[in-house]
């Protein structure tokens, strides 16, 4: 297992782009969405979304599975039609220009569409005349794209033999061969182990510091912790929206206090039986206890435990995990 | 057999051209929520397969609930309920329809079993949805109806294969919401999974890595085992802080993730200002440096980085 073909990797070259903007002028954002709604029948998937992506960023889009991510990746690509509002990705309008958007970007699907029966190196064939890269370029961007991914010397390997972390970043690599601007990654490193998804992360960093916008779904927080902006959505609408510290400051709602004592099973039942906590979780041996003015509720807890004869060691308030966070919204804003 | 509920001896596994499971002795107690942790291909699968007593290992042995898992597997069907990857739902019977299926498997008694299912449902935040073909729910509840399934027949020890990957945040938290209502009723539970912050759920873990358990402990003392004091911060030019930062004294590993920088020093206090220095004297700006405590992933890594060292 070695990633020495990720450190090697040669930055990518990148052409100035000249989008011209409808109206404005010069414009920083790489992807603006206002209103967004996608109706499907009696169903909206997507609800008024509205957000801006500015360019060489990496956005993250989370929320659970059936919030609308996938919906509207698929709106942005101009896959689907919105039922209402607008959105430009690169400058495109997404429903008259669809076409010029697919030729910008590059989309990499939850499951990495890659051909398992083909090579490493025919799947980057098929992938690049896909996209009209041929030739010596075509040549040149497999080369660049094998040495990123770290693939030297598996090119005539059959996809399928590939553990996931190497599908991940072939998949990857297929959809950047055509240096597209901006990158659509749905998912990319579900199912992936910790030391390819951190490879992986070490690889979107590389690409935005060249300069790519990158919009990535994902399901893992700790992944959301390296986003440089977040937005939340939960039942088709954008539930908080900024940089992860933003969101943490801020949109926390209620404290989580952290209680280190004997027996937690004994207590962790005391706790839920109290009623009067938005969650009670076990940690281990330690025990979340996630409230609106958590503190004041330090003394009823110390002495219902002591009731118990569970003895408490140390009870203090900690900071909320990016994943805290999230589900305290959700489930605050749960119908 | 004392306290413990799970032991193995030398327990290895052979395929044709691989070793999947190399010689693993632990030992479980009842009770616990055992976590088994572990990359793709680290042999977790094989080694709950075996403890399971559906595959035969091919060297040491393994007892379960107080049996052998090769002579006596029958009794161990009994008392365990094993939830695998790809856990076998009908898709077109209702929710309903399958905990009363998976009933008669288990022969689950007549007057016992109405109560039973009307618990599971309730326990597994099901009741609403009982008439809902499985194929309906989501992928988050078909994970608890799974559950539900594997719970029919009152297992006292549960092996549970990855039961949240591909679940999303708020279904993984009411999982193992409904693990630890399991946990508090006595039920001992053997879980494998590639989220290392779920290990910090469990009262204890092994670390697996190429068919060997790396490092077995309480979570606590697993983040205790990374040599050194953790730095965390996030400069600019990334690889270009990393260099600068490798090559000053009492450093002893950089990890990179994503636009973050860790970095293990012998000694925080003492190396982050000369880290601060050197960063400044090559002209890269620095946000946020601090103290953190290192997490399960940064053990994890850490460990089998030198793993792969002590081979090379």
């Amino acid at each position: 297992m070695t990633f020495d073909g990720l450190r090697q990797a040669p930055s990518v070259k990148r052409q100035a782009s000249n989008v011209t903007w409808g109206s404005s002028t010069v414009n920083d954002y790489a992807v603006e969405v206002f209103n967004l709604i996608k109706k499907f029948g009696d169903f909206t998937a997507v609800n008024g979304v509205t957000f801006n992506i500015r360019r060489g960023e990496i956005f993250g889009f989370l929320g659970p599975n059936g919030a609308g991510k996938t919906t509207t990746i698929r709106m942005l690509l101009g896959l689907l039609r919105p039922t209402g509002g607008q959105a430009t990705v690169l400058g495109y309008d997404i429903v008259h220009q669809a076409e010029e958007i697919r030729k910008h970007i590059g989309y990499m699907s939850q499951r990495f569409s890659l051909y398992q029966d083909l090579t490493v190196s025919e799947n980057l064939d098929f992938y690049g005349r896909t996209y009209g890269v041929r030739g010596g370029r075509l040549q040149e961007r497999k080369r660049f794209v094998i040495e990123m991914a770290g693939l030297q010397g598996r090119e005539r390997e059959l996809t399928r033999n590939l553990s996931g972390g190497w599908k991940q970043r072939l998949a990857l690599g297929a959809a950047i061969l055509h240096e597209p601007e901006m990158l659509f990654l749905d998912e990319p490193t579900a199912g992936v182990d910790p030391i390819s998804r951190r490879a992986f992360w070490d690889l979107l960093y590389r690409l935005a510091e060249d300069g790519t916008t990158i919009f990535v779904t994902t399901h893992y927080m700790d992944e959301a912790e390296h986003c440089q902006d977040l937005a939340f959505i939960h039942n088709g609408r954008i539930i908080a929206q900024g940089s992860p510290e933003e969101i943490k400051l801020h949109k926390m709602q209620g404290q989580v206090l952290e209680i280190d004592c004997t027996q937690p099973d004994v207590a962790i039942t005391v706790l839920r039986q109290m009623g009067l906590f938005d969650e009670v979780a076990l940690y281990g041996a330690l025990i979340h206890v996630v409230a609106e003015g958590i503190a004041e509720h330090k003394p009823s807890i110390a002495q219902a435990l002591a009731e118990v004869g569970v003895q408490v060691r140390a009870m203090d308030i900690i900071a909320p995990s990016l994943e805290d966070v999230f589900i305290a919204n959700v489930r605050n804003n749960a119908d | 057999m004392g306290n413990d509920v799970i032991e193995t001896h030398n327990l290895t596994k052979r395929f044709k051209h691989v070793t999947a499971v190399d010689g693993l002795n632990l030992s479980i107690r009842r009770g616990e929520i055992f976590g088994l942790l572990g990359p793709d291909g680290a042999g977790k699968t094989t080694t709950i397969r075996m403890l399971c007593a559906i595959m035969d290992p091919s060297e040491g042995s393994a007892r379960v609930a107080g049996f052998d898992t090769v002579r006596e597997p029958e009794e161990i069907k009994k008392r365990i309920g094993y939830m695998p990857q790809q856990f076998s739902l009908y898709g077109d019977l209702t929710v309903l329809e399958n905990l009363t299926f998976f009933a008669d498997v288990f022969q689950v008694e007549r007057q016992e079993r109405e109560e039973r299912i009307a618990r599971l449902l309730d326990f597994a935040r099901l009741t609403e949805f009982q008439k809902r073909r499985a194929a309906h729910l989501s992928g988050g509840m078909q994970k608890k109806l799974a559950l539900a399934c594997t719970l029919i027949h009152r297992p006292e020890i549960i092996f549970l294969d990855e039961p949240t990957t591909g679940v999303d945040p708020v279904s993984r938290r009411e999982f193992w919401d409904i693990l630890t209502e399991l946990h508090v009723q006595g039920v001992t539970l053997f879980v494998s999974t590639p989220y290392m912050d779920e290990a910090e759920r469990c009262s204890r873990v092994a670390l697996m890595f190429e068919g060997s358990v790396i490092v077995c402990d309480v979570p606590e003392r697993i983040k205790g085992l990374v040599e050194g004091e953790l730095l965390e911060l996030r400069p600019e030019r990334l690889r270009e802080a990393s260099r600068v930062i490798g090559e000053l004294p009492g450093v002893l590993e950089v990890q990179t993730y994503g636009d973050l920088l860790h970095v293990f020093v012998d000694d925080a206090a003492r190396r982050a200002p000369a880290i601060q220095e050197a960063l400044a004297g090559a002209g890269i700006a620095v946000q946020g440096l601090r103290q953190t405590r290192p997490r399960m992933e940064d053990a994890f890594i850490s460990l089998i980085r030198k793993r792969l060292g002590e081979r090379e």
